[in-house]
């Protein structure tokens, strides 16, 4: 079976400063998988890799088994994969609605249409009023999105990718700057959004990581110096010395 | 049905508007408008809707306009029907917009403007020196009424060719108001806000922008079609970059917020270009004043300023701001009219006549070399406008409280 | 030969020109990340300033040179403190409009108080001589007076800008403003500054030019546009860049206007036969094209060109 996403020796540079070190990494569909490591370890950066925010500088990135070598991520959108970000990144003048029902707009085959309107497809509104419902912003529907809390801009934000029906979901620490209970309702939220699905996330918070997660991978420095089921990496000496070494410097 | 109210209201306003208006010179008005009504969409298409800064955007009329032209002096324009010509007019601009918006389109921002900026520049260059097309100074113009006659009309009366130009208009408007309910339209205003985004939900900003600009294009050759029949001649001031900045003033002045903002802007407009050109050389110079004075403190203009009152209306709200509005708003635009006389009196001091001391100013007669008159004009305008400016606060809570829900009790 | 030279010299005087407009613009567009279209307006009120303090009230040109660009950098400072800043919460868009629309308010304000023609400013007779000849050619006094008047500013902007300490502190606030006002530095003030220094720089462009190339009320647009050119060319932001794309642009200009070549000559060498009739020919305009009469278009040839082909500009470091 094809992985959902296969990681070969991925290299980044930005100078003379190699970020990403090599990574290699297999996901099989349908996985949950998790990627941590201390600040600075390239996470984000490996992120913006996959989703060709940022060209590699070596090595090979699939999706279902397709190279993604040169896709510009709109061509990476359309194979299937979608994801969020770190900071917000929403339409802030458009309403709730209308950042969701354009998130479809793609995958229900409107491409560059200019010839239907999308106020007469019934069957628009509905998957996007679903996606509200899921999501739990119905109330907010006609609102501008700039205007939402926080905690909503986030939730919309995860509305946002997985609209477009991708298989393989990226969220970018879907929780980052939350209080417990947000985090609380933005975990169960993932875990009902993206059942089915293949998800990939990085993540600070070491219960959502918990929660969530089937597998996960300790990223250091560039490199993954472990991956497995959440019991093993948190056995591994190597994770431990990692993880503790770096709480050791930050406290 | 509550959705078609204002489009019925609209046509029903443009067929009987000739009844009230119906001297030559305000049908020629009422034409020129309803085409700056076009012009203005079509470029709001890019800035409003898209976040495209366009410097050139007259190219694209001014195109439209000079090749309308010369189907207009083609010897077969006599089996053409008149009625269709804007419709050439709108591809000519497609498919120049399609080779400059293929290139210029890759970024919005700065790039964009630059290069609208530069390619205006060299179109207006080019007029003067590719004579062949573009006719050079004189320009190129043409006779509408050698077309095909069109069902019996042959478009010699300026009442033929506003009702003709008021029927191209509404089916423009009507159509570009479609396109931003399209899903490309949509994804318009979504790169607009955020290209990044709208790149991982698969779309390509590009593209979006690309067709944007090659619809936006489309209607803007209509508009040039429309000034051919209807002035039947097409100069460098056409297309050169001035006219392309008096767009994008006419489309800010309405409110680039809005869809229908810019046709308040095109109506204003041109009533104050021909009203206000008429009564002093110095309109070029209140325009602009409006215009900083706009986006300083209104950038969401007329259309803006009009939707700034809803939530008042909607709470039943608005009786409380005649109050502020007489002692802060009218005082303020005395002061301004004031403050004008005095300008308008320094410029007849200072460009009329040898001797010539006479003048007339808001149907006053007067002499320029009283002390009286000037000490009217100062005071009107020092009263005024400090009595706006004292009052500014007041109107500024009144208008907070009007706007914003009573606390629960 | 010697019509090269003195080509070289009058390009060499209308690039400087451009480069005091071109640096002024360039410095404000790294600090407020927006092109300011009423830059050359400043110039425009430079040279009027000056007019009407050296020859209107008599006070000779070289209390224009030094009154007049004080006056346009005080307008500047309050330019920006007034209004660019209010506009600018509002965004990159609504402030490029603003810009825009005062170039045409200061245009209109100009023709209210100064009229319509061109007002009779011309070069102080203590400078109106021919100082050198080259072949039959003479050069006046004046041209070189703006060649060193330009060298001086360029000179002393270079050593504020880089030996200062105020100098330091604009550039580290080019880059990072927020870290710069951490640091306890007034970077509103120092913006308000800049901005008022670059227009003041083009009101100095202004004064000088005046003579030179007229002093009218479409000078600022006729030179506005070219002096973009000349940044987005040279590469947003640089400083470098500017003083290259203005000297290229100065000299492509200069030539383009002075060799009438015609480009007959390339129709006939390709084998073709001069109509006999050429105004009923379709090409008549390709048979009648000279150089000068493309000149004024070849500036914005090759803006388009490095936008489509290297938008970074000849040495900038960020697209445009």
């Amino acid at each position: 079976m094809t992985s959902a996403l296969e990681l070969i020796n991925l290299r980044k540079s930005f100078g003379q400063t190699e970020i990403i070190r090599g990574v290699d990494l297999s996901i099989a569909p349908g996985e949950r998988h998790a990627i941590i490591g201390p600040n600075g370890a390239g996470k984000s950066t490996l992120f913006n890799l996959i989703t060709g925010r940022f060209p590699q500088t070596a090595g090979v990135v699939e999706l279902n088994g397709q190279n993604l070598a040169g896709k510009a991520p709109f061509e990476i959108n359309r194979l299937g994969l979608s994801r969020s970000f770190q900071i917000t990144n929403i339409f802030p003048k458009m309403t709730v609605f209308e950042n969701v029902r354009c998130s479809l707009l793609w995958s229900r085959g409107y491409q560059y249409s200019f010839w239907n309107l999308v106020s007469n497809s019934q069957e628009l509104t509905e998957a996007a009023d679903a996606i509200l419902e899921q999501i739990n912003l119905t109330s907010r529907r006609n609102l501008p999105a700039g205007v939402l809390s926080y905690a909503e801009q986030r939730a919309l934000e995860i509305g946002i990718t997985i609209a477009g029906g991708a298989n393989v979901i990226m969220l970018d620490e879907p929780t980052a700057g939350m209080s417990h209970s947000e985090t609380d309702y933005i975990t169960d939220l993932i875990m009902k959004v993206t059942e089915g699905k293949t998800l990939i996330m990085v993540e600070h918070d070491m219960g959502v990581v918990f929660g969530l997660a089937d597998k996960i991978s300790v990223l250091v420095y560039g490199e993954i110096i472990a991956t497995g089921a959440p019991e093993e990496v948190r056995a591994n000496p190597r994770v431990q010395e990692a993880y503790l070494g770096a709480a050791m410097e930050a406290h | 049905m509550r959705m078609l109210m204002p489009w019925i209201v609209g046509a029903i306003v443009l067929l009987v508007l000739p009844i009230f208006f119906g001297g030559r010179s305000q049908l020629t008005i009422m034409s020129q408008m309803s085409i700056t009504v076009v012009f203005a969409l079509a470029y709001n298409m890019l800035l409003g809707q898209g976040g495209m800064l366009s410097f050139g955007h007259a190219v694209y009329m001014g195109m439209g306009s000079f090749l309308c032209l010369h189907v207009m002096n083609m010897s077969s324009f006599g089996s053409f029907p008149l009625p269709l010509l804007p419709l050439l007019g709108g591809v000519f601009g497609l498919l120049f917009a399609i080779i400059i918006g293929s290139f210029s389109t890759r970024s919005a921002g700065t790039v964009f403007a630059m290069i609208s900026l530069g390619i205006g520049e060299l179109m207006a260059a080019l007029v003067l020196i590719v004579t062949v097309f573009f006719g050079g100074e004189e320009g190129i113009s043409g006779y509408r009424d050698e077309g095909l006659p069109f069902f019996g009309i042959e478009f010699i009366s300026n009442l033929e060719v506003y009702y003709l130009i008021a029927i191209w208009m509404f089916i423009a408007v009507a159509l570009m108001y479609l396109f931003s309910r399209t899903p490309v339209g949509r994804m318009a205003n979504a790169v607009r806000d955020n290209p990044e985004r709208a790149e991982f939900l698969g779309y390509s900003a590009r593209r979006v922008r690309f067709v944007s600009f090659a619809v936006s294009g489309f209607f803007c050759g209509v508009a040039g079609g429309l000034s051919a029949i209807l002035f039947e001649i097409a100069t460098e001031s056409d297309l050169n970059v001035t006219a392309s900045g008096v767009i994008l003033l006419v489309a800010f002045l309405g409110g680039i917020g809005f869809f229908w903002g810019p046709i308040i802007g095109a109506v204003v407009f041109t009533l104050l270009q021909t009203v206000l050109g008429l009564q002093t050389h110095l309109w070029e110079l209140y325009l602009g004043v409006v215009f900083v004075g706009m986006v300083m403190f209104f950038p969401a203009g007329l259309s803006g300023i009009i939707m700034a009152h809803v939530p008042a209306a909607k709470m039943g709200k608005l009786g409380t701001l005649v109050g502020p509005y007489l002692t802060c708003v009218l005082p303020g635009i005395l002061g301004g009219l004031g403050l004008a006389a005095l300008i308008e009196m320094i410029f007849h001091v200072r460009s009329g006549a040898e001797g010539e001391h006479h003048m007339v100013l808001f149907w006053i007669d007067f002499s320029t070399h009283d002390v009286l008159p000037w000490l009217v004009a100062l005071a009107v305008a020092v009263i005024g406008i400090g009595l706006a400016v004292r009052n500014a606060p007041n109107f500024k809570a009144a208008w907070e409280n009007a706007s914003t829900l009573p606390e629960a009790a | 030969m010697d019509l090269f030279f003195v080509n070289i010299i009058d390009g060499l005087v209308f690039g400087l020109l451009l480069f005091m407009l071109s640096s002024g613009l360039t410095l404000i567009f790294s600090m407020m990340g927006v092109l300011n279209f009423a830059h050359a307006s400043f110039y425009m009120l430079g040279a009027y300033f000056a007019y009407q303090i050296s020859t209107v009230l008599g006070l000779g040109f070289l209390a224009g040179l030094i009154v007049a660009p004080i006056i346009v950098g005080i307008a500047g400072a309050g330019i920006e403190r007034y209004g660019l800043r209010r506009v600018h919460q509002y965004g990159h868009v609504p402030e490029l409009i603003f810009t825009f629309g005062l170039a045409l308010l200061v245009q209109e304000v100009v023709k209210l108080f100064w009229g319509q023609n061109q007002v009779p400013y011309a070069e102080p007779a203590w400078l109106d001589f021919a100082l050198f000849n080259i072949g039959e050619n003479s050069i006046e006094a004046y041209k070189v007076f703006m060649i060193l008047i330009s060298m001086l500013i360029f000179g002393g902007l270079l050593y504020i800008l880089t030996k200062t300490r105020i100098g330091m502190i604009i550039q580290a606030a080019l880059s990072y403003p927020k870290t710069v006002e951490a640091l306890g530095h007034n970077v509103p003030m120092v913006f308000m500054g800049v901005f008022g220094v670059g227009t003041a720089l083009a009101g100095v462009a202004g004064v000088i030019a005046g003579p030179a190339l007229g002093t009218f009320p479409g000078m600022a647009f006729t030179l506005g546009s070219i002096v973009f050119v000349t940044i987005v060319v040279g590469g947003l932001g640089s400083l470098w860049g500017a003083l290259a794309a203005s000297l290229l642009i100065g000299w492509i200009t200069t030539f383009a206007a002075a060799y009438n070549f015609e480009f007959k000559t390339i129709l006939l060498a390709l084998g073709m036969e001069e109509p006999a009739l050429i105004w009923d020919s379709k090409l008549r305009d390709l048979w009648t094209l000279t150089l000068p009469q493309i000149g004024p278009i070849l500036p914005y040839v090759l803006m388009v060109a490095i936008l489509v082909f290297r938008p970074q500009g000849l040495m900038g470091k960020r697209e445009a």
